[in-house]
């Protein structure tokens, strides 16, 4: 932790101290984590051409779980190629219906598995198990459910015309939400008759590589989806390889804008899903004690590694000082720790590195002249840990207020009018989500057509279902995951012969 | 004894804001007919010309995307009611693109069709692109689509008006502003065009068009950080990389879709208006 937090004197003491919960941890000997990975190329694990291998490990403890492969140029190349053999020779001509049974058959493994899954995510990531048991590992499935049952039926989705695979799609994933992060890939892809080259993020792979072993038991033809281990290098070979025809990201905006110079001219389909900064916007006559539920879960939910964290919180002026000190409250209750631990809210930090980029933005906001609050806060010796944090007068122009943090930090900044309230809201070159809270329905219609957001949460807050469309305005990114939309970015849409047109 | 009469000239200007400014860079082109005859001499936009299109179309923005359906619709309707009153002087513009009578005849009355066809799409396209999404739990949960912002439109060198029309008309019917980088070669069209949009009820700012050339303007529009979203249908094929590099700086998101024939049907589109629109997705909790 940086010198200027260690010496805050100004801190205001908590009021009780934390509750002593008695430990609760969640069996991880249900995980058997390999000691090496190879790529998972034409359905098979192969070793690397690069001959380089890279560690991922325990963000809670930094031990070293395994060595992950990592894939250079020639690997990206040797699994682009098995994609495309794949979609020449079985998954094009595939019928829908067969493609859907693979798709159920993954859902339902997951489900099965949903233990073993959830326990590697939160060793691998540092999530609280809490989440990635009832978060992630449901919502995986899910979306394999949902997409499954689309893939016999795309001659429906799209009046007027008929649909077409791509081809290969290179999709590069996030560490925030690994194995979910897959599924909102793999399924849609794969339903809508695309093969797929899947680049898990550096720290998060091993889901991924399980993920694998459930494709192989699920019979899923060879090649049809091919993991690619590694860090930017190897995204940047797939995002340039010139046989890929479709590529998909989720992850910040900084290496989406590269993503899109990179594919600027191929003809590439391009989907971003990219960074955000969204405003959490609580009115006067909002229920406050629900409020603070959403405000909580919309910033500290995954330690605040979340694209549409509720990291702005706008508080209606009125209500400042009683909201202030029920969030206050909150905060102290909340239980930072070991990630298997099933009573722990707040987990550990991905990686050293996001670590350091939250404590650099967290010093920006106390130079900056913002008062910084957290509440009484034991963190174990080892591993990458950040306390609940939140800001009180911050300014529009504070970094905290315009960068997006991707950790536990919360802006709070005050309105007066709804006016005020749209016009900061707004004050951002993001767009992804956004929050509202008033128990007004016509305020929350309102508010809804003026926030230039593609979600928006009101009286609740980071909800996600396979069914319901996700993803971003302006520099957010474009094209939708999740629901019908989530389809056609995985399209060609032609002409249907005798269209409605006349 | 009489002279015969000399007819009046028009001076060719652009169309910002709702009014008709020369370039503020004083320059002009001349725009040759298809025997290289200099039939006039547009403005030739400048950087500054293309910002302040921009701004206008920013402030044009607001009331255009909150004005409803129904009223875009038929204001948008009431450009084809005009254009029909100038068909004569459209297909004399064309004619000098090189099209014979009929030919001219046939864009001029297709490209009117056409804007009829997209403005009925005002009030029907969120039937098409907006969902009612069934998750698993109790929330309400809908998705709907919204304009884009401004959008950069890059129009067709040929057919230099309905090629124009079938582009612009698919932008702006859902209330995306636009700014228009008519046909180099064949400017005149879209000019004429201006004055129909002028003297309809479509607000200033909505359309603005800027006459000059492709080449000095669209690395200026592609760059710029106030516009959201870019049809590249009129982009040439070697700017094309450059453009959609530029365009990652805000991240906009880009088009290019010509098709083989504009008179074909198959021109038109739903789903070219869906393009340039944002889904939105509410969630709301349910209980009593």
């Amino acid at each position: 932790m940086a010198k200027k937090l260690e010496r805050r004197e100004d801190r205001r003491p908590a009021q009780a101290g934390p509750w002593q919960y008695a430990p609760a941890p969640e069996a991880r000997d249900i995980v058997a984590i390999k000691s090496r990975y190879g790529l998972f190329v034409g359905g098979e694990f192969v070793e690397p051409r690069s001959g380089r291998y890279f560690d991922t490990i325990n963000p809670a403890t930094e031990e070293k779980l395994a060595e992950v492969a990592e894939a250079g140029p020639a690997d990206v190349d040797l699994a682009v190629q098995a994609a495309r053999r794949a979609w020449e020779r079985s998954w094009r001509d595939l019928p829908g219906r067969d493609r859907a049974m693979y798709l159920y058959r993954i859902a339902r493994a997951l489900q099965e598995r949903s233990r073993e899954f959830a326990v590697l995510e939160s060793i691998d990531g540092g999530k609280p198990i809490k989440e990635s048991r009832d978060v992630d590992l449901p919502l995986a499935a899910a979306h394999f459910f949902y997409y499954a049952g689309w893939a016999d039926k795309l001659g429906y989705a799209f009046p007027g015309r008929s649909p077409r695979p791509l081809g290969v799609a290179g999709q590069i994933i996030p560490w925030n939400f690994p194995l979910l992060m897959a599924a909102w890939k793999l399924a849609p892809a794969l339903a809508t008759g695309n093969v797929a080259v899947l680049k898990p993020a550096e720290t998060t792979p091993l889901t991924a590589l399980l993920l694998a072993e459930v494709l192989q038991e699920a019979e899923l033809p060879p090649g049809v989806v091919n993991i690619v281990t590694g860090a930017g290098e190897t995204g940047a070979a797939l995002v340039k390889h010139s046989d890929v025809d479709k590529v998909a990201f989720t992850g910040s905006t900084e290496v989406g804008k590269s993503i899109r110079r990179l594919v600027a001219g191929t003809g590439k389909r391009l989907t971003l899903e990219l960074g955000g900064k969204a405003a959490n916007v609580v009115f006067e006559d909002a229920p406050l004690d629900q409020a603070i539920e959403g405000i909580v879960n919309g910033i500290y939910f995954n330690q605040g590694h979340v694209c549409c964290a509720g990291s702005r919180l706008l508080v209606q002026e009125s209500v400042f000082e009683p909201l202030l000190d029920k969030l206050k409250d909150r905060l102290q209750t909340l239980r930072v720790g070991d990630p298997l631990d099933k009573n722990t809210d707040v987990g550990a930090i991905n990686s050293a590195a996001q670590l350091r980029k939250i404590e650099e933005l967290v010093e920006s906001g106390i130079d900056e002249g913002a008062e910084i609050y957290q509440p009484e806060c034991a963190l174990p010796e080892r591993g990458f840990w950040f306390c609940p944090t939140l800001f009180t007068g911050v300014s529009q122009s504070h970094r905290i207020a315009r960068e997006e943090i991707f950790g536990p930090v919360l802006s709070i900044l005050t309105f007066r009018t709804p006016d005020e309230a749209v016009e900061k809201a707004n004050n951002t070159p993001y767009g992804l989500s956004a929050g509202v809270w008033t128990e007004k329905g016509s305020r929350i219609l309102w508010m809804t057509q003026r926030l230039r957001a593609g979600v928006v949460w009101a009286n609740t807050y980071n909800r996600f279902d396979p069914s319901s469309p996700f993803g971003g305005y302006k520099e957010s990114g474009f094209g939708r995951e999740g629901g019908l939309h989530g389809l056609e970015p995985y399209l060609e849409l032609v002409p249907a012969n005798g269209s409605g047109q006349r | 004894m009489t002279s015969p009469r000399l007819g009046v000239r028009k001076t060719y200007k652009l169309y910002v804001g709702g009014a008709f400014p020369r370039s503020e860079s004083g320059r002009s082109y001349p725009a040759l007919d298809a025997d290289g005859k200099v039939m006039a001499r547009p403005a030739r936009a400048s950087r500054k010309d293309l910002r302040d299109a921009v701004r206008a179309a920013r402030a044009a923005w607001k009331d255009w995307s909150g004005a409803t359906a129904y009223n875009r619709g038929q204001v948008l309707y009431r450009v084809a009611e005009l254009m029909e009153g100038r068909r004569e002087q459209f297909v004399h513009e064309v004619e000098a693109t090189g099209a014979a009578g009929p030919a001219a005849d046939r864009e001029v009355a297709a490209a009117i069709d056409r804007w009829v066809w997209y403005a009925g799409w005002s009030d029907k396209v969120h039937h098409l692109a907006g969902t009612v999404n069934p998750v698993a739990g109790p929330y309400f949960d809908f998705t709907f689509p919204e304009s884009t912002g401004v959008v950069g439109v890059v129009a067709p060198q040929e057919p230099s008006l309905l090629g124009l029309v079938s582009r612009l008309a698919a932008v702006v019917v859902s209330g995306n502003t636009a700014v228009v980088l008519a046909s180099e070669r064949w400017p005149l069209p879209a000019v004429t065009l201006c004055e129909v949009l002028a003297t309809s009820d479509v607000p200033g700012g909505v359309v603005n068009v800027l006459t000059g050339y492709t080449k000095e303007l669209v690395p200026w529009l592609a760059s710029h950080m106030d516009v959201n979203a870019l049809d590249l249908t009129g982009v040439p094929d070697d700017l094309v990389p450059a453009v959609e590099a530029a365009a990652a700086e805000n991240v906009k998101r880009t088009v290019r879709d010509g098709p083989t024939d504009w008179f074909d049907d198959s021109a038109q589109s739903p789903y070219a208006i869906i393009d340039f629109m944002e889904m939105k997705t509410v969630w709301h909790p349910m209980g009593a």
